[in-house]
């Protein structure tokens, strides 16, 4: 067995809940795969780790490790985790979420957990589609595209979940795609420790879903894509926007230090006349 | 001392008399409790519950936080309470119409926690400054699909102190929701109230596993029905969903399992309903009519049952505290020794739709509604009294 799934097995449920849901194919299991290695290569134990998501797809994530792992409704994964981590500093807590759980449905959560600069790590995995539903569209499906619920072609423009996330205050974003699983497994180490609402962003595909109705072949022709498409945020910098159009930059967008919540609020109890 | 601090001038820790309205009760209640953690979002009118979490918890090392939307607000409860943190919510109709899901996933998952309803007129915006008694059954129907739910009611100032730490203790023991209906007129009425000390407070906490990890089942199908409760960072990793689990918290699509989940979390309940079911009797042992009523109308109710004693009248009142599980004992034993009884709500008939429900033919269930923004007044009891004489 190669040293890296040795790994991964130590950290997975497999006497308890497997096989998974996901879909022969499926970037989930990447995803899931590069997180157990970055919680492990930072060394932190098992108990310290909160996993929360929402509704969908890569939401059954938190279900098959090891770690205190909650799946809550759609869309509110956030807020869950935002009153854990108030009532407890010490829980590292990471929020999984798909497109539509964390910017259609949660998108005022999501940016507002931004503004605050909660103290967590949101992990959105962003195939463009609402899978586990059969393929209708979400807030991220490109301009023109097909789904089940855009027969004759999406007429509305997409979110970039990464710049919402800067705009909105988030302290560390950074986007990957399931192709670069080295380089998402590196950001993520750098998010979770990151103090303040770090988000990584995660491009990856629905062959079933998005890859059927947009004829963009199997899961191997889309990582292909991913890996066509993807171009370094140091070069994306240096490129127009035409240049830049169906380009993913990949990388550390935004890395900043500001007033978190949780510290200021620790502040705040002292004002309030918190003695101990 | 700021403009604000002025407002509510309480210790907990010594006894002493008060004047205070009632959402600033539901305060001292819920830190008396033990309640350290609140979220909520501003709405009339149960601000002045946010606020006065906003100046208290913060002393005494707790969290408060106002969030983006009532459901933020459960959702962070309900992420408190599972890191061991007892906390609450407070929110009036429509707030509390956006919470229902987050409700039933906190009964799903078994999640103590404490939601004040401080009710108006409704649907929709209603009457905002108004009282209601509206939202008697939406508190207990209003999450989708067949769950148990504890809902208690308050009338005065000094129940809202009482029932919080109730619910509290309730959410503590049973592991379940619990819901305090309040109404705009025992929110806002000031009236002077005796706290208890801290140490005459009785305070339930969850029970606690204490078994070694690999034998800890967070759903275990016990004979009280409520498994100990691990909190975060104990080192019992456990999986929790929305989706009907097994004892291990993993979801299932077996019947035998599933039949098992619905049947432990409803015997939860109502193997208790003897400690849940609160009721308050006056005069009810000889009267032949009797008023069944609660929240701000059971005080109008305790008035018109005075004056009609006065006047000769064999009148009772029987005040729920517990709406939900319904009374159904205690409404019982009214009707069969009453020929009538008088359900006054500001509503269209809501618990009247219990009380007939129990009925067995044993007395006649006569309603008094009044939706049009005012209290339902002593006087217009009595007059129903007079009219059934």
């Amino acid at each position: 067995m190669a040293r890296g799934t040795t790994v991964v097995h130590q950290y997975l449920r497999h006497d308890a809940i497997f096989p998974h849901v996901w879909c022969p194919g499926c970037g989930n299991g990447i995803v899931l795969g590069a997180l157990i290695r970055a919680v492990h290569h930072l060394g932190y134990p098992k108990d310290e780790i909160v996993l929360v998501s929402g509704i969908g797809c890569s939401s059954r994530m938190p279900l098959y490790v090891d770690f205190n792992t909650l799946h809550t409704v759609h869309g509110r994964a956030l807020t869950f985790a935002t009153g854990i981590k108030l009532a407890n500093s010490r829980l590292r807590v990471i929020v999984v979420m798909g497109d539509g759980d964390a910017v259609a449905i949660g998108g005022n959560h999501f940016i507002h957990a931004a503004r605050r600069n909660m103290d967590l790590t949101a992990i959105i995995l962003n195939n463009r589609i609402y899978g586990m539903t059969g393929g209708q569209s979400s807030p991220t499906t490109p301009y023109g595209m097909y789904s089940t619920t855009d027969p004759y072609s999406h007429i509305e423009p997409a979110f970039d979940i990464s710049e919402m996330a800067a705009c909105a205050g988030a302290t560390f974003v950074a986007r990957s795609t399931v192709y670069h699983a080295q380089l998402l497994q590196s950001l993520m180490e750098k998010a979770i420790p990151k103090k303040g609402f770090s988000v990584v962003e995660v491009i990856t595909h629905c062959h079933v879903q998005f890859g059927r109705a947009n004829k963009l072949g199997t899961h191997i022709d889309m990582m292909k894509r991913q890996r066509d498409q993807a171009v370094p945020v140091e070069k994306a910098q240096t490129m127009s926007p035409e240049e830049l159009k169906d380009k993913i930059p990949i990388g550390i967008l935004t890395d900043m230090v500001r007033p978190v919540y949780n510290e200021e609020y620790e502040n705040l109890k002292k004002r309030a006349g918190l003695t101990n | 001392m700021t403009e604000k601090e002025k407002v509510i001038p309480i210790k907990t820790n010594a006894a002493k008399e008060v004047l205070i309205h009632g959402n600033e009760a539901v305060v001292e209640g819920a830190i008396a409790a033990g309640c350290r953690f609140f979220a909520g979002y501003p709405i009339t009118p149960a601000t002045e519950i946010a606020e006065g979490m906003s100046i208290r918890l913060p002393k005494i090392g707790g969290t408060f936080i106002q969030m983006e939307d009532e459901m933020a607000s459960l959702g962070s409860v309900v992420g408190a309470s599972l890191a061991g943190v007892k906390a609450m919510t407070a929110t009036s109709g429509p707030g509390f119409s956006l919470m229902q899901e987050i409700l039933g996933y906190a009964c799903m998952i078994e999640v103590p926690c404490v939601v004040v309803d401080v009710m108006r007129g409704g649907p929709s915006t209603g009457l905002p400054t108004s009282p209601s008694q509206g939202d008697v059954m939406l508190a207990r129907w209003g999450s989708h699909g067949t769950h148990p739910i504890i809902v208690l009611a308050v009338s005065t100032v000094e129940d809202c102190f009482d029932v919080t730490v109730t619910a509290f203790n309730f959410s503590e023991k049973f592991r379940t929701p619990v819901i305090v209906l309040s109404d705009e007129i025992v929110a806002h009425t000031r009236e002077k109230v005796a706290l208890p000390s801290a140490d005459g407070v009785t305070i339930v906490n969850r029970i606690r596993p204490t078994v070694p990890a690999e034998w800890f089942q967070p759903y275990e199908n016990t004979p009280g029905g409520v498994p100990p409760m691990a909190i975060y960072g104990d080192g019992y990793r456990y999986h929790t969903t929305g989706l009907i689990h097994d004892s291990r918290g993993f979801p299932t699509d077996k019947k035998e399992e599933i039949k098992t989940f619905y049947e432990r979390i409803h015997k939860k309940i109502s193997q208790r309903f003897h400690e849940i079911q609160i009721v308050k009797n006056f005069f009810t042992e000889d009267a032949d009519i009797i008023i069944i009523a609660y929240g701000s109308v059971a005080r109008s109710s305790l008035l018109a049952a005075k004056t009609a004693r006065q006047n000769g009248l064999k009148v009772g009142l029987l005040q729920l505290v517990t709406l939900f599980p319904f009374p159904r004992k205690a409404v019982e034993t009214v009707l069969r020794q009453s020929r009538a009884v008088i359900v006054p709500e500001m509503n269209l008939g809501q618990i009247s739709r219990e009380v007939k429900r129990v009925n067995a033919k044993h007395s006649a269930v006569i309603t008094l509604n009044r939706v049009d923004s005012d209290l339902i007044t002593p006087k217009e009891i009595l007059a129903k009294i007079q009219e059934v004489v």
